[in-house]
């Protein structure tokens, strides 16, 4: 029990207001800096805290002291409990930085509660079943082998976020939702914003407005002239009355920036990840069975883990967990970098093991918020590892990795550019 | 003896099931629900099964292990 100076005179108020500033001042500031010379390892200070203990308080930009959930085990029990909400509005839900107040309308089902949540999931999970993103596979790896082709027909060295990482997640969702890809370099560069952490809170809502302002044009070419594309879909649940028109553009913004930006940052990154470990990609350009490949890209998803500022939550209701009472009303950051480093969960958890199993990993967050996408930016990611590096066998950095920019400032992790040369 | 039930009301969607094991999983072509194709799975499929259990995020599958 730590206790603090408060001087001659001061009471010192039990509880209330007084202990939650003493707590606020002790708390380490979430999120942590990742550490020199390790980019791709959770900050070593958030690992000790795993270490330390299931659920301790962290302090966050706006000096509320919610607990980290640091234990693998623990984060999949509430991400998974229906007494915990992802309503940001919520007392107690702790928040990722400042927004305007538009941002609390703007997060379409990721931002509400079942059933709700459900019912509007469902009206765009269909896309996503297995077999209709295996029935994609042939037209991405047709996409991803023509990227290839222009990659070694261009420029060398080169910019593989810009010719490569972002291209291939972008053409897709752009097909899948009816979005023209001609104009990716201004829903791209408005995205960048967006879920970028150190932004003001205007400038974050004037590049979401911009999307979403967009997006609204589209849906409304789609109402008059639907096509056989998602957005045609939302546009036809608008004219049965099953959504507001508002409400399937804000379902659209959500999974136009969900949908190019992390596979992307997958690629860059995993990329990188692998050339600093070439054992690992001598081992992946030798696999020849597809599910050795998948087995390689739940690893990958697993180590790199690239939603780096743990999931949010607020506790409706007390829970017991960790050997500990959460209350109502208290915030939890479900942090899910390092679960996917939890020894009870993955031996060896910070080695890089394509041949290990990592299925149950996190990295897709828990519970019934878990990422709509993920079939599909799994398939994304195992044609890409299967091709990128078997054809272009050379492939290696232009520069030194100390001059690598990554993405420390934002929701999802990354590298901003990543030059390479072969 | 495995015996299987699943949730449609709990499911989200996520497609892990199938993914662990196409034999006994399958999602509805309308919204991506589970569909359960096997109630009583071979034992070659227990392991798979169990795992499928285990990474559905939903807890939306439950087994009962039975006596044959």
């Amino acid at each position: 029990m730590t206790t603090i100076e408060t001087g001659p005179g001061t009471p010192s108020a039990p509880g209330g207001a007084h202990a939650s500033a003493a707590a606020a001042a002790e708390a380490p500031l979430y999120p942590m800096s990742r550490t020199a010379g390790c980019p791709f390892d959770p900050p070593r200070p958030l690992a000790r805290l795993q270490e330390q203990a299931p659920l301790v308080r962290v302090r966050l930009f706006d000096d509320t002291t919610p607990w980290l959930v640091t234990r693998y085990d623990d984060q999949r029990k509430l991400l998974g409990d229906p007494r915990v909400s992802a309503v940001p509005t919520a007392p107690g839900y702790p928040r990722q930085a400042e927004f305007g107040p538009q941002r609390y309308q703007t997060l379409s089902f990721i931002s509400m509660d079942d059933p709700e949540h459900g019912r509007q999931r469902r009206m765009v999970t269909a896309p996503f079943a297995i077999k209709r993103i295996e029935a994609m596979r042939p037209g991405v790896q047709k996409l991803v082998d023509g990227l290839v082709d222009d990659l070694l027909a261009g420029p060398n060295p080169v910019d593989l976020v810009e010719a490569f990482a972002l291209p291939v997640p972008s053409l897709v969702i752009c097909q899948l939702l009816g979005v023209p890809y001609a104009d990716h370099d201004f829903f791209q560069a408005n995205s960048r914003v967006v879920i970028r952490r150190e932004v003001a809170a205007e400038e974050r809502e004037t590049a979401r407005g911009r999307i979403a302002e967009y997006l609204d044009g589209l849906v409304g070419e789609k109402l008059a002239r639907p096509q056989d594309d998602l957005l045609s879909q939302l546009a036809e649940r608008v004219k049965a009355g099953e959504l507001t028109r508002r409400e399937a553009v804000q379902m659209a913004v959500l999974l136009l920036i969900a949908g190019h930006e992390t596979t992307a940052n997958m690629i860059a990154l995993g990329t990188l990840a692998l050339l600093r470990h070439p054992e690992q990609l001598a081992a992946l350009r030798a696999m020849s069975e597809p599910q050795e490949v998948a087995g390689a890209v739940e690893e990958m998803l697993r180590y790199l883990t690239i939603v780096h500022t743990g999931r949010r939550r607020a506790v409706l209701e007390d829970i017991e967990i960790g050997g500990q009472v959460v209350r109502a009303g208290e915030g939890l950051v479900l942090a899910n970098d390092i679960g996917n480093r939890d020894p009870e969960a993955f031996a060896d958890p910070d080695r890089l093991d394509l041949t290990r199993n990592a299925r149950h990993h996190v990295a897709f967050g828990f519970g019934v918020h878990q990422c709509l996408g993920q079939p599909l930016a799994r398939m994304e990611l195992q044609v890409v590892y299967s091709t990128l590096y078997r054809r272009v066998p050379g492939l290696r950095l232009a520069v030194d990795v100390e001059q690598i920019p990554f993405k420390n400032d934002g929701f999802v992790y990354g590298v901003y550019e990543l030059p390479v040369t072969w | 003896m495995l015996k299987v039930t699943v949730d449609q009301d709990r499911c989200c969607g996520s497609g892990q099931c199938v993914l662990a094991v196409a034999e006994v999983f399958d999602q509805r072509d309308e919204d991506g629900i589970v569909v359960l194709l096997e109630q009583r799975p071979a034992p070659a499929l227990h392991d798979r099964v169990r795992e499928a259990a285990t990474i559905c995020p939903a807890a939306a599958i439950t087994l009962e292990e039975a006596a044959a």
